[in-house]
């Protein structure tokens, strides 16, 4: 089964996301609040570890499953839709307290409301899809 | 075993989410959580409200099968690999948002206060998870990425586009946090 190793990575990323306390609420608060490091230590030692893992590489000494050098896909140049469709998206991050991995995560743990969330995300997601041609970017 | 089951310090967790990506990035993917909304949307035929949902969902299959392992993953932490540990929190915190009417900060990840049932069921708590999912789907397609895109993937991959988006989402939660979040609780 060819998606038996994605149901694995899922897995991995839903206990590690509540194992390290990054789904709960409050951890976002507290962040966002300057009261703990704990989500700056996640966030920055993730990204520390990711630039290693891709600066490694880049000089070839790891390769893809296939042999293959590792592309990350570039983002387009742009400054308004990063900045405007960032802010927005803070806005619901704090308030929810979970982002799109999370909402799924949460889900699993028991919290059967995140349901009315996705649903209310993928609607978000489908008026940007509407409007997209009139918006900045 | 006791490690496993008590929460996970910080520099533990940081490395294993770039474990994450890595793998996806091995496997020829790529991290990024927010672009199963688009998929969804494809899948229940979105396609023929808008153009920006007329590509081949079925590719994305993949990425579709990590958030049902992610699901999974919640279901096993919770169930199998947790003790009695509550978060640890700020007792500042703590002291907050017990004037803010939050009771029992950090017993469960989520508060009752906004996710319980009792909240859902009325205007305001059905209302405050309607805007705020509706604002991660909506800001995140804006944005071109969430969290895994931007601020792990992107940033890894030193992304000038995607440190405009991390200063947006920092900049958006600190707004919400500080001066909105106390206007409703």
């Amino acid at each position: 089964m060819k998606y038996l190793k994605f149901l694995l990575v899922g897995i991995f990323f839903g206990i590690v996301l509540v194992k390290s306390e990054a789904v709960s609420w409050y951890r976002i608060y507290e962040m966002f609040r300057f009261q703990s490091f704990h989500m700056y230590g996640i966030i920055g030692t993730a990204i520390a570890c990711g630039i290693l893992f891709l600066q490694m590489s880049k000089k070839g000494i790891i390769k893809n499953i296939r042999g293959a050098n590792i592309l990350v896909p570039e983002k387009e140049k742009g400054f308004s839709r990063y900045i405007i469709g960032g802010v927005l998206f803070g806005f619901g991050w704090a308030l929810i307290g979970a982002c799109p991995g999370p909402m799924y995560i949460l889900l699993g743990t028991g919290v059967y409301s995140m349901i009315i969330v996705i649903a209310a995300a993928l609607l978000g997601t489908f008026i940007y899809g509407i409007l997209k041609d009139k918006l900045p970017h | 075993m006791e490690h496993i089951l008590a929460p996970w310090p910080w520099y533990i967790s940081g490395p294993l989410i770039a474990l994450v990506m890595s793998l996806l990035l091995y496997l020829g993917k790529t991290f990024g959580m927010s672009s199963n909304l688009r998929t969804m949307c494809s899948m229940m035929g979105a396609g023929k409200a808008a153009n920006f949902f007329k590509f081949n969902w079925k590719e994305q299959k993949w990425n579709l099968i990590v958030v049902l392992g992610a699901v999974i993953g919640g279901f096993i932490a919770t169930q199998y690999l947790s003790d009695s540990s509550t978060t640890d929190l700020n007792p500042k915190t703590v002291a907050e948002l017990q004037h803010m009417g939050f009771k029992n900060s950090g017993i469960e990840l989520v508060p009752d206060e906004i996710y319980s049932l009792e909240a859902f069921t009325t205007p305001k708590g059905l209302l405050l998870l309607i805007i705020g999912g509706f604002l991660v789907g909506f800001g995140t397609r804006y944005a071109g990425g969430c969290t895994s895109g931007h601020a792990i993937t992107g940033l890894s991959s030193l992304q000038k586009p995607s440190l405009i988006a991390v200063i947006g989402f920092f900049v958006g939660g600190l707004i919400m946090t500080n001066f909105i979040l106390p206007l409703i609780f």
